[in-house]
């Protein structure tokens, strides 16, 4: 039977691609005060459930979205938590 | 010559690109709602500017799904002219028909402005009405048209003589000074290593019209006229 999955994914620029809205944000914070503030970059964060499997399968799917649509392997990379999400919640009222 | 514009949700230049090769060229054009899958009619696909599906996750991300991108690739593939124009440039990379991609302007605003150019390259039917080195002037009108590229990947574009249009100012000197958005090299159109799928941030269409006092867009469009350079296009 398949398990439903929840995907956190983090989605940040290249180090090699300059990201002027992090740059402006950490100046900002340094005109608050926070002097120590340093290297800012700014990413996307998204969530996603999916069924699949066994973790593996689903961590393969997770893989695929994002090299296909959720990051530009030119100008970012992506990482993800994974978390299997328990049956009795998700059958609930659906 | 058989002009197709394609339309996205979202696309707002669409009209304008038509406008240029229908009425001031006077070339069949139709209008390509993004769901369709047949392109086999035309010779030339343009996508226009705009905000394809509202640019959502990035600019031109989504586009690159839709049938009629994939109808694009396989009409780019048989060495037939596709014309991005900024959002679809932003689509071109997006889709992998051309390399590199754009993001956030240096100084995070949106810019519009016109911009010299200084035409590098006049040995294709894109440029082919222009002269040599020629500073031209054309709008801009984006806020993600800072070109970015691997060294790598910047080096074989240079090798390959793939850059066919930079910012530069009035004297043609391609400088940061003359940089508007922080693009790597002054880059503002690239095409692929074939020649017939060119992608750029300026707007040719809106400097097309004799309405509209300035026509270095024009020469661009008339250009795709003159069969004397299709077949060393496709082939070089």
């Amino acid at each position: 039977m398949n398990q439903t999955y929840q995907a956190k994914i983090y989605v940040t620029l290249r180090p090699s691609v300059l990201d002027p809205a992090g740059t402006a944000v950490q100046k900002g914070l340094q005109q608050l005060g926070y002097t120590t503030v340093d290297r800012i970059r700014i990413g996307k964060y998204i969530e996603l459930s999916l069924k699949a499997e066994d973790e593996s399968m689903a961590s393969q799917q997770v893989h695929r979205i994002c090299d296909q649509l959720l990051a530009n392997p030119v100008i970012e990379t992506y990482r993800f938590d994974l978390e299997q999400l328990p049956v009795a919640v998700l059958g609930e009222g659906q | 010559m058989n002009f197709g514009v394609l339309v996205f949700p979202g696309s707002n230049c669409d009209r304008d690109v038509a406008m240029v090769t229908r009425d001031l060229l006077q070339q069949p054009t139709r209008m390509v709602w993004h769901q369709e899958s047949d392109l086999t009619d035309l010779d030339v696909v343009i996508i226009p500017g705009g905000f394809s599906y509202g640019d959502y996750l990035r600019c031109g991300a989504i586009a690159r799904f839709s049938p009629a991108l994939q109808a694009t690739l396989v009409h780019a593939q048989q060495g037939k002219m596709v014309l991005g124009i900024c959002n679809g440039f932003q689509v071109l990379t997006e889709a992998g028909l051309l390399p590199g991609a754009l993001v956030r302007n240096r100084d995070l605003h949106f810019i519009c402005d016109r911009c010299y150019l200084k035409v590098e390259r006049t040995d294709l039917a894109w440029t082919q009405a222009y002269q040599p080195q020629q500073v031209i002037t054309l709008p801009i009108a984006h806020g993600e048209g800072c070109y970015y590229a691997e060294p790598n990947t910047l080096k074989q574009l240079e090798a390959n003589r793939q850059i066919l249009f930079r910012y530069c100012d009035a004297q043609g000197n391609a400088d940061i000074a003359a940089n508007p958005n922080g693009s790597v090299g002054n880059i503002a159109g690239i095409c692929n290593h074939q020649g017939n799928v060119l992608g750029m941030m300026p707007h040719p269409e809106r400097a097309s019209d004799p309405a509209l006092g300035y026509l270095d867009g024009l020469q661009l469009f008339q250009g795709l006229l003159d069969p004397a350079r299709q077949v060393a296009t496709i082939g070089s």
